[in-house]
């Protein structure tokens, strides 16, 4: 108090401020401006960083599109080489494109929270333990020189042994061969399900056949080692030691996806028709 | 050595908040893994505390007692919310690979022990002083772990390679459990004692002494 005590107080705010630090009145007026300054700061921080942020999380979201699809390029700017990436938004149910969302700004978990642009899966479908999902997603697309689709690149995810897994998949132009498979959000254990992001396990997804002969999902994840004699070596993965239940979680999740409840009448058109 | 000098170098090692103090352990298990998170988890913990104890010592003459820890409390989570929105915005890489832990500054016992036990009763720059000090010697003891850690768990220091994997064709076997946080406690365990055995001003009085009663002794 020595500060106030050695001038006479002036004005009102300086009577206030000599007033004994344990009044009501002081009690409150501290708090009062503190708490003013306090939320003026970090308000305005998170206002004028905003934009900032949202660039960052955008740009990371593409740099895993990137690389999942082998576009990724050490040294060049991520916006550069996503100008390659086109982006489109399809209609799970139909397979049709739609132009009804944004689809840089289409946000999926969103979506699927929300009465009308999501949809319950009923229980018996729902093996990729996710129970809602969107009516929409996002698909991006990689064409070649000559403007021949070469990669399709879908978001997919699904309940592993913890967590949800969100991920990029990547098909070859025709749907029938994975190029490339990624996950950007997970909570597995480290060092076990947390393997998943093993680049050495991923890299193993590359050029497994996705659909049989019927059309039906056999892309799977078997448990232990694939034996390269079996009828299915061509549609399995080697499981991961030590997580069975988040290698079991990936299986489901890639069929659920591929599926017809997921981007399987998508991927036939794509066989079909072409795009 | 000067009064002001003293109050930032004395943290450092002599009166260390991790090492002497035993405080703050939770994060420095949880972002030593790696140099990078360290150093950026070191630094703002340092502008936190350089930050709340300026402001704390400059408010202290008008601060009500008995809700001063709610007013500490309050600038230091404001700080803490600036320092996690600014990494958000220019170092994203590291403020996801520290996740939660920059939020957890608040949690730190160091901040708010320093404000209740120096800012709160003392002028600004020794104030300010006292809290880079604090946040030095926080600093250095997760740059040493993060140090051991990165260079034995994954043969890296900032990323750089420094022992080649087997994994990646080389010959060194890496040690695992140094990615996980028992480790860190090894590590700060292993400090501590070789702190204590160059400094040992630093050893702890022990709380109770084991009385030996002889036969021939009445009690």
């Amino acid at each position: 108090m020595s500060e106030s005590n050695a001038k006479a107080p002036t004005g009102l705010f300086g009577r206030l401020l000599a007033l004994p630090n344990d009044s009501v009145a002081k009690m409150l007026l501290v708090t009062i401006v503190l708490s003013l300054v306090c939320s003026v700061l970090v308000s305005s921080a998170a206002v004028l960083l905003k934009p900032m942020q949202e660039r960052n999380v955008e740009l990371a979201r593409k740099a895993r599109i990137l690389e999942v699809a082998g576009l990724m390029e050490p040294g060049r700017p991520v916006e550069e080489l996503f100008q390659g990436v086109e982006t489109r938004l399809v209609e799970l149910e139909t397979g049709e494109f739609s132009d009804e969302h944004d689809p840089n700004t289409f946000d999926a978990q969103v979506a699927a929270r929300n009465p009308e642009m999501g949809v319950a899966i009923p229980p018996w479908d729902d093996v990729a333990g996710i129970s809602r999902r969107a009516r929409y997603a996002q698909v991006y697309l990689v064409r070649d020189d000559a403007g021949a689709l070469d990669m399709v690149i879908l978001p997919v995810h699904g309940y592993g042994l913890w967590s949800t897994m969100y991920g990029f998949l990547a098909l070859s132009g025709d749907g029938q061969e994975v190029r490339g498979l990624t996950f950007y959000q997970h909570a597995e254990t480290p060092g076990l399900g947390g393997e998943i992001e093993n680049p050495r396990w991923l890299a193993r997804w590359e050029g497994r056949r996705v659909f049989g002969p019927e059309g039906e999902v056999r892309l799977q994840v078997v448990h232990g080692t694939v034996d390269p004699n079996s009828e299915w070596a061509e549609w399995s993965v080697d499981g991961l030691s030590g997580a069975t239940l988040t290698a079991d979680g990936v299986s489901n999740m890639v069929q659920y996806w591929l599926g017809e409840q997921g981007f399987g009448p998508f991927l036939t058109r794509l066989r079909e028709e072409g795009i | 050595m000067s009064g002001t000098g003293k109050i930032l170098i004395e943290p450092v090692i002599d009166r260390n908040p991790i090492t002497l103090q035993v405080l703050g352990v939770c994060s420095a298990l949880a972002v030593t893994t790696q140099m990078i998170p360290a150093l950026i988890m070191g630094l703002a913990l340092t502008f936190v505390i350089a930050c709340s104890s300026a402001a704390i010592s400059a408010i202290r003459n008008h601060m009500p007692g008995n809700i001063r820890i709610i007013i500490q409390m309050t600038i230091i989570a404001s700080l803490v919310i600036l320092v996690d929105q600014f990494l958000k915005a220019f170092a994203y890489d590291i403020s996801r690979q520290l996740s939660v832990f920059v939020g957890l500054i608040i949690t730190n016992c160091i901040v708010l022990g320093r404000a209740e036990a120096y800012a709160s009763s003392n002028p600004v720059v020794p104030s300010v002083l006292d809290g880079i000090g604090h946040g030095l010697g926080y600093g250095l003891v997760l740059l040493v772990v993060a140090f051991m850690r990165e260079l034995f768990g994954s043969g890296k220091l900032f990323g750089i390679e420094i022992l080649p994997l087997v994994s990646e064709g080389g010959w060194y076997v890496p040690n695992g459990l140094m990615l996980l946080a028992p480790s860190a406690f090894f590590i700060i365990g292993l400090m501590i004692w070789a702190i204590r055995a160059w400094k040992p001003a630093q050893v702890e009085k022990p709380e109770y002494q084991i009385h030996v009663v002889h036969r021939t002794e009445v009690v």
